[in-house]
């Protein structure tokens, strides 16, 4: 742990797992939709999230950042009524998600467009978080560096399309993780990178035959205020 | 080589002071620019300061069991009447505020944990304003505290699920005792003893948060904290010193810690959480969530 994992996070309280964890998990499951606020919502609570979450306010936290708000924002607080204002209905369940962290969400997202997202995440403490599952298939990943996801279709060559393009606009991977739910069937391709990839090399990506979706998530900026 | 023991921070203080040994070693452990790594640092302690003034005392907390004790103590002080006098008692209501702050979902900065957040502004808000310090001095202690934060996670825990509140306020209490041994100019021994005699006199304290929530007992707890950093400084300053090695004291809390027993760790389940009235109001905060 370095100094600034000893004093910081500047938050919301009252708890850093509970709620700014919560607020993260919010924040990153937005930002893997990509099409701004939700429509809807259905957000499944497990372990000690569901057993003490209304108390710390993680309902509210993880509203608060599926509307795009950080950590340190006073209107975590009234984020049901933020919703509302902005049209995102939402509901919450208490669920049973055996063999994960005991402090974990389950969200399923739908956007404007129609399109759905289901993710699983687990605080860590000290508002650390980890995506530990993306539209069913098995993830590992915090959002802290810049993270590029490919769903593809389980054949031979997706990884050598990815990695050839990031190789071409001069791309360090720091982390690479592989998934699928069977051969041949559904994969996912997780890359954690040094920076971020420009706007074609996407676009490229997605029009490859065999790759279904494309999203880049950028790093999150340390907020240095006056 | 990085500063890993309240040994090694004696020695790299002796010759030195302590915050550019401490900034140092920040700046080569994440390989930072010295700029970038104070800017952070100023935020933070400003973030403090806004938190500080942003109490209301109207704000009550998830479970209702928390608000407006600062603003009574607050009062208290200011009456002529306290038994610690009006400075302690600015320092009793600072930590109940930011404490009660974090309960009620205000923004505020975690030192080293939310639960424990009151202790460190507690100790220096009023010491800052009484002393007429500007910032960046505060700044410099900043970085004096979290460098014994630092030793203890490294050593011991921060966590009260794993070390017990001890983890949480001891720590918090500690690093206050040195931000302020450090501000009223103790050498890097004195600094290092009064965060050691601050852990010992919170040794084996237990985690046992009504509910689970972060309001009872953990609010109070932030003024103990508080005072026994201001007490553990006074002695340092003193010249007195740990009997025991400040580096065993850190190992004895992490004994403590292991030997604790899982129902005293944040759990909701033992001490005061088990008592007939914690269990009430975790019986009314389930029946809530349904």
């Amino acid at each position: 742990m370095n100094i600034f994992d000893i004093l910081g996070p500047v938050m919301v309280g009252p708890s850093s797992s509970h709620t700014a964890g919560a607020v993260r998990i919010g924040r990153i499951a937005r930002r893997l939709l990509g099409e701004g606020t939700p429509v809807h919502a259905w957000i499944g609570l497990s372990g000690s999230f569901a057993a003490t979450g209304r108390g710390h306010g993680t309902d509210r936290a993880i509203i608060a950042g599926l509307l795009g708000m950080q950590t340190d924002d006073e209107r975590i607080a009234s984020s049901f009524a933020c919703a509302a204002q902005e049209g995102m209905a939402f509901t919450f369940e208490s669920v049973k998600l055996t063999g994960e962290h005991p402090n974990t969400a389950k969200l399923i997202l739908t956007a404007r467009s129609g399109r759905t997202m289901e993710m699983v995440a687990s605080s860590l403490g000290g508002g650390r978080i980890m995506v530990v599952e993306l539209d069913g298939l098995r993830a590992n990943f915090s959002g802290d560096l810049p993270t590029l996801i490919v769903q593809n279709m389980d054949q031979p060559g997706h990884v050598s399309d990815v990695t050839s393009m990031l190789a071409h606009k001069g791309i360090n991977i720091a982390t690479l993780q592989l998934s699928r739910d069977h051969p041949g069937g559904n994969a996912v391709m997780i890359l954690e990178i040094d920076k971020a990839v420009p706007q074609e090399g996407i676009a490229w990506l997605a029009r490859t035959e065999g790759i279904r979706r494309v999203t880049f998530v950028d790093a999150e900026p340390v907020e240095v205020q006056a | 080589m990085a500063i890993d023991s309240l040994a090694g921070l004696m020695q790299a203080g002796a010759e030195r002071d302590l915050f550019d040994v401490i900034l140092e070693n920040d700046c080569r452990e994440r390989g930072a620019l010295r700029e970038d790594s104070l800017a952070r640092m100023r935020m933070l302690y400003a973030a403090i300061r806004r938190a500080g003034r942003g109490y209301d005392p109207a704000l009550r907390s998830g479970s209702g069991m928390v608000g407006g004790d600062g603003a009574r103590m607050r009062a208290h002080a200011a009456s002529g009447k306290t038994i610690c006098g009006e400075y302690i008692g600015s320092v009793i209501a600072q930590a109940l505020e930011m404490g009660e702050s974090n309960a009620c979902m205000k923004c505020i900065v975690a030192a080293p944990t939310a639960g424990s957040c009151g202790v460190l502004p507690a100790v220096l808000l009023p010491y800052q304003q009484r002393e007429g310090l500007d910032d960046e001095t505060m700044v410099r202690a900043m970085y004096v505290s979290g460098m014994i934060g630092q030793i203890i996670a490294r050593k011991a825990s921060i966590a009260g699920a794993s070390g017990g509140c001890q983890a949480e306020i001891g720590s918090a209490s500690a690093m206050a005792a040195a931000a302020l041994c450090y501000l009223a100019g103790g050498s890097a021994e004195a600094v290092c003893h009064a965060a050691a005699i601050a852990v010992k006199s919170l040794l084996g304290l237990v985690c046992d948060p009504i509910a689970g929530l972060v309001e009872v007992p953990c609010v109070k707890r932030n003024a103990a904290g508080a005072m026994i950093a201001m007490s553990s400084a006074d002695m340092a300053l003193a010249g007195i010193r740990s009997a025991v090695p400040p580096d065993e004291v850190i190992a004895a809390m992490r004994e403590v810690g292991d030997k604790m027993d899982v129902s005293l760790k944040e759990t909701g389940v033992g001490g005061v959480a088990g008592t007939p009235f914690g269990q009430s109001i975790a019986k009314k905060m389930s029946g809530k969530s349904e």
